[in-house]
């Protein structure tokens, strides 16, 4: 979305592909007429993403008349159509009401219907649901799971929940300390993961399903201190099957089998390893 | 079950804030942030309080610890009513019930080193001679797996998940039989969390002692709790051990709690029946008439929005407040 504000953030490299375009190389004007359009973003926090002294038809209406041309009455009408879409009761009504004046949770339904707004092929919501009751978490994913399949948007879902990921998520993608350590569809990375990191993750997370008194498996030691990371793999202070190599190269990223790419020199043997320590 | 078996026995309580207006501050609305609830907790035994925002769980925690004058209603600890005790026996008690923190940034005094935070109660408390201080310090230190050198660095020096610790350790510190955990984990990455789960099950098995644990992550208090209270709105909807919670949920509310929790396994996950709530949790000042989630219900009958359903027995210690069970 190039939002990172410089300084002190800069793009240092790569290529972001959208649409067939390189969106690094577009100008700040274009980017402008992708931005809130073309792509459009979820924030974390509704209540400092939305304008508190805007009326949210002014804020929804904004989009549509600067994105989708529309006047002042036909965009009047589609907010309020939109507050429908994502279960504002009311919304003829609340259209006119201030952000403050809704929960948490309806404010992140207004920030979804913005989103929303002009149609965007992409989706990119940045956790979504850390900031609100889980109740109203599972609300707002239907939400957008059902409009991504009404309207085929793609979606890309930034989140430390690994049940969210599991439940409504196609593809995972697994970062750590700024790389990706492992890609591969849902089912695979938590049927089979490959990396260390992605195996630790999984087994320490509690599980209702699961009996209770199953020990978690942790992973030691700290998340990564970005100003100074290890030589190596940026994951080697924490593995436990850290072998020479990882302290003195950095691993790529793989394909391990079709469609399953992992960022690890033992990922062939992992499994056997994790048999070992069982014995 | 003898009677000398209960730790902690709240009764009836209630705990409301009230709302003001006007130049003059008038009384006009009450916050019911805890609008009459009760239950036990054994020795050695672990009670998770479940809910999500405004439910009164939090304020049920320091309601217990007498952090605040309750409004109504009686907590009796190790027999004694606390509502009645004051000053110097007071102090004694509170030595006895600690708290962990739920924001290991905010919790830490910074400008206290590590080792003078977790000393403070101790000698609050009068639990040391000079000479046996620094020891007992590091020790404590030790309990929570970090380094005696640590003692002399800042809260800003440690990261959340080592912050944490030092909240716990402080907790240890005036060598408690009740600590009362309000979201210990909910403010720590998800690799830290286990770790900390980890270790307060530890501790709990090596000095016996007994839990409250508050939080609104239904996995993580599955996990370390013998039994489960489900709050919402200020009231009980359900108690019962946490295998039947999940095995068993009787109140609409609790199953929709458990159904809207996501189980990290797709396989699992994508097979169990989703139940979806309409609407927002109310506000605690305007309570709905009768049973509170009666609006939300997918059961409501018209008795439920004019009387308040009981917390009673379904069987086996497990208790629901639903007209429909």
């Amino acid at each position: 979305m190039r939002l990172i504000p410089y300084p002190p953030g800069v793009i240092v490299g790569g290529e972001v592909i959208f649409g067939g375009r390189d969106l690094l190389k577009v100008d700040e004007e274009e980017m402008r007429h992708i931005r809130g359009n073309q792509i459009a973003m979820i924030f974390q926090e509704p209540t400092t993403s939305l304008n508190p002294v805007l009326t949210v038809r002014r804020q929804l209406s904004e989009a549509l008349e600067l994105h989708r041309g529309l006047d002042k009455e036909a965009s009047s009408e589609e907010a309020v159509k939109l507050l429908q879409l994502v279960g504002i009761p009311d919304a003829e009504t609340r259209a006119g009401d201030y952000p403050y004046q809704f929960s948490g949770g309806m404010q992140q339904r207004i920030m979804i219907a913005m989103a929303l707004s002009c149609n965007p092929a992409l989706l990119i919501a940045d956790e979504p649901t850390t900031s609100v009751d889980v109740t109203v978490q599972a609300q707002l994913l239907e939400i957008i799971d059902n409009l991504r399949s009404q309207f085929g948007t793609a979606v890309i879902v930034i989140t430390h929940n690994l049940g969210v990921v599991a439940r409504y998520v196609d593809r995972v993608n697994v970062m750590y300390a700024g790389n990706l350590v492992e890609t591969a569809s849902t089912e695979v990375i938590y049927g089979h993961p490959m990396h260390p990191y992605t195996v630790g993750l999984i087994a320490s997370v509690p599980r209702l399903d699961l009996p209770r008194h199953r020990k978690l498996s942790v992973i030691e030691g700290l998340p990564p201190n970005l100003a100074r990371l290890p030589t190596g793999c940026a994951f080697n202070p924490r593995c436990r099957f850290a072998i020479s190599r990882c302290f003195e190269e950095k691993p790529e990223l793989v394909e391990i089998e079709p469609d399953h790419l992992a960022a690890c020199f033992r990922s062939q043997e992992l499994y056997e390893l994790l048999d070992k320590e069982k014995e | 079950m003898a009677t000398n078996d209960v730790l902690v026995d709240v009764q009836d309580l209630v705990m409301w804030f009230p709302v003001t207006a006007g130049v003059m501050r008038k009384r006009v609305a009450d916050v019911k942030a805890v609008d009459g609830i009760s239950f036990t907790i054994r020795k050695g035994e672990t009670l998770g309080l479940v809910g999500e925002s405004g439910c009164g769980k939090t304020t049920t925690g320091r309601c217990i610890l007498q952090l605040y004058d309750a409004t109504g209603g009686k907590v009796f600890f190790e027999g004694k009513d606390l509502t009645k005790i004051k000053g110097e026996e007071m102090r004694g008690m509170r030595r006895n019930m600690q708290l962990i923190f739920q924001d290991p940034y905010a919790s830490l005094n910074p400008r206290m080193t590590a080792g003078d935070i977790i000393g403070e109660p101790m000698v609050v408390h009068n639990l040391v001679k000079g000479s046996e201080y620094k020891e007992q310090v590091t020790e404590c230190l030790k309990m929570v797996e970090l380094e005696p050198y640590m003692t002399v660095r800042y809260p800003h020096e440690f990261s959340g998940g080592q912050r944490q610790r030092i909240g716990i350790a402080r907790a240890l510190a005036a060598r408690p039989s009740f600590i009362v955990a309000d979201e210990p984990v909910s403010a720590l990455d998800v690799s830290i969390q286990a770790q900390i789960i980890t270790l307060l099950m530890r501790l709990r098995e090596e000095l016996h002692l007994t839990y409250l644990f508050i939080a609104h992550d239904l996995s993580v208090v599955r996990h370390i709790s013998d039994r489960v209270a489900v709050m919402y709105l200020g009231k009980i909807m359900e108690i019962t051990s946490s295998d039947e919670l999940y095995d068993n949920p009787l109140h609409p509310y609790t199953q929709a709690l458990l159904s809207a929790v996501p189980i990290p396994d797709p396989v699992v996950d994508r097979q169990r029946k989703r139940i979806l709530l309409t609407g927002d949790v109310p506000s605690p000042v305007n309570p709905p008439s009768g049973c509170h989630f009666h609006p939300r219900c997918q059961m409501v009958i018209d008795d439920c929005k004019q009387y308040e359903p009981e917390l009673k027995e379904a069987g086996g210690g497990h208790l629901v407040a639903c007209h429909r069970v």
